[in-house]
């Protein structure tokens, strides 16, 4: 039984915990290989119920597809998700251990962390991880949410060092971020509802999969869509391949006529 | 110079033992019942902030009496311990049964080798994919562990208060008829409890990942409004086990 004494407990810090108990990895040292398995590109953008996060399927190391169906935007915890760009390996290591630790200061404290305490969380985590940055293995995180004390969605975009930037609008990372980012900054007004914010991220990701290589664009054929969830006041809710498959119809025919 | 006494070792676990349920009948009782959807647990507490039952797990909750602090110590490590085996096996891997398991050897580590024994009781609960899989264990301050079926009652006065629960228990209670006969059986023939003297937190088969969630004083007033079961509780006479004399006051 993990117990320890009052002057020297480690709380809710899992991380901690885990250092404690002897189970955390060693950190990663000298430069990897090239061709890990990496993620692209992901979106994340307020609209007036809360925020809608977007990432694209597709893991490549070197110049070949790895993965078709990764799953780069997860649920962090009911109110939070998180979107991840980098060396898939790390960065999925990352998710679930940022994952745990939210779960783990939630049932420890007995009420969840603010939302921009789990920001903050998750940016020590990204600072952890410098070290297997530098040899390669980035990781650069978005983490957004519904903020239920402000009743108001809110993202962040983080930098490789774990450098934290809340983002009024909307933010934009991985490979195809640029394409990405561009048509929502063109696209993007206040007033977007549901179904307007959901065409917008399938058309950013349509426009960053058209472009880059590393980017994967719906695949009609397998039946995969990239993920997407709206989190709101009601929570974190993916959307269904269905809805998907309406949208990314229509955005077809939007391209087709252009 | 002054020999210290000898002391028989029964006299001294005895002693322990004496104190460790003079300590835990003072506190307010909790019951756990099975119920069609899951687990059920009622406990009277006055208090709205300081809990008596929490989540531990994906489907597994902790509850405890007596005193506060020691009892919070052992949860805050029943979830270090799943969420640590959690994360370097799988969700699936952690059950209540180890957990119980640690709990008991914790307990009668304390229980021989420290100064003073922990005054708790605590109930580990797992709700299962399936009615066969609801796992009730009840661990005693000495580390003895008590795999219970149908229901578990703990702290002061427990077996008037179990007499009541199994008058009243069927296999097929719904949530509402589940609450109503915990606080029946807490609160005996000559009370009422209101919402605000009871914390109630559920296991629910069918919660998605989280099975635990709490009810809150409008969601438990609803419940208690609803037409009444025949929990008609039947006192028994003459309590059999406690050797203390028990005081509902905690």
């Amino acid at each position: 039984m993990p117990m320890f004494p009052p002057h020297d407990d480690p709380g809710s810090n899992f991380p901690d915990l885990l250092r404690r108990t002897g189970l955390k990895q060693p950190a990663v040292s000298g430069h990897g290989p090239d061709d890990l398995p990496h993620a692209t590109t992901c979106v994340a953008v307020r609209y007036v119920d809360g925020v809608v996060m977007a990432g694209d399927r597709r893991a490549t190391a070197g110049n070949l597809i790895s993965h078709r169906t990764m799953e780069k935007v997860v649920e962090a915890d009911r109110h939070s998700g998180v979107a991840i760009a980098g060396a898939a390996g790390p960065a999925m290591e990352m998710v679930r251990l940022f994952q745990l630790q939210l779960e783990h200061y939630e049932k420890v404290e007995g009420s969840a962390l603010s939302l921009e305490g789990k920001a903050n969380q998750l940016s020590m985590m990204v600072r952890g991880n410098l070290q297997a940055a530098f040899a390669g293995m980035g990781v650069v995180p978005i983490f957004a949410g519904y903020d239920l004390r402000r009743r108001l969605g809110r993202l962040w975009a983080y930098d490789i060092t774990g450098g934290r930037y809340e983002e009024r609008e909307y933010v934009a990372t991985g490979s195809g971020s640029l394409h990405a980012g561009t048509v929502i900054k063109v696209g993007y007004t206040e007033q977007l509802d549901r179904q307007g914010v959901l065409k917008l991220v399938a058309r950013s990701l349509w426009e960053a999969a058209d472009a880059d290589s590393a980017t994967g664009g719906p695949d009609a054929l397998r039946g995969i869509y990239p993920v997407v969830a709206t989190i709101t006041a009601d929570g974190f809710d993916q959307v269904t391949d269905t809805e998907l498959a309406t949208t990314f119809a229509t955005v077809a025919e939007d391209v087709r006529v252009r | 110079m002054n020999m210290p006494f000898y002391v028989a070792p029964e006299q001294v676990m005895k002693d322990r033992a004496d104190y460790a349920r003079k300590g835990i009948a003072r506190g307010r009782a909790l019951v756990g019942i099975r119920y069609a959807d899951g687990i059920a647990i009622v406990a009277e507490n006055a208090s709205a902030t300081l809990r008596k039952i929490n989540e531990i797990y994906d489907r597994i909750a902790f509850a405890g009496v007596g005193r506060y602090n020691e009892f919070d110590q052992l949860r805050v490590a029943g979830v270090r311990a799943a969420d640590l085996k959690g994360f370097q096996y799988s969700r699936d891997d952690v059950d209540a049964r180890s957990l119980a398991n640690l709990y008991s050897q914790h307990l009668g580590q304390v229980f021989t080798h420290e100064m003073k024994p922990m005054e708790v009781e605590i109930l580990v609960a797992e709700v299962g994919h399936s009615t066969d899989g609801d796992q009730m264990f009840h661990v005693l301050y000495d580390g003895t562990v008590f795999d219970e079926q149908d229901y578990s009652v703990l702290g002061g006065d427990a077996d008037t208060i179990t007499e009541r629960v199994r008058s009243g228990f069927s296999d097929d209670l719904d949530l509402g008829a589940a609450v109503r006969l915990g606080t029946a059986s807490l609160s005996g023939p000559d009370r009422t409890l209101s919402p605000t003297d009871l914390e109630v937190a559920l296991l629910v088969r069918t919660n998605g990942r989280r099975c635990f969630r709490r009810l809150d004083d409008d969601a438990l007033g609803a419940l208690a409004s609803s037409p009444t079961e025949p929990t008609e509780p039947t006192e028994p006479t003459e309590p059999t086990e406690p050797t203390e004399p028990t005081k509902d006051t905690g």
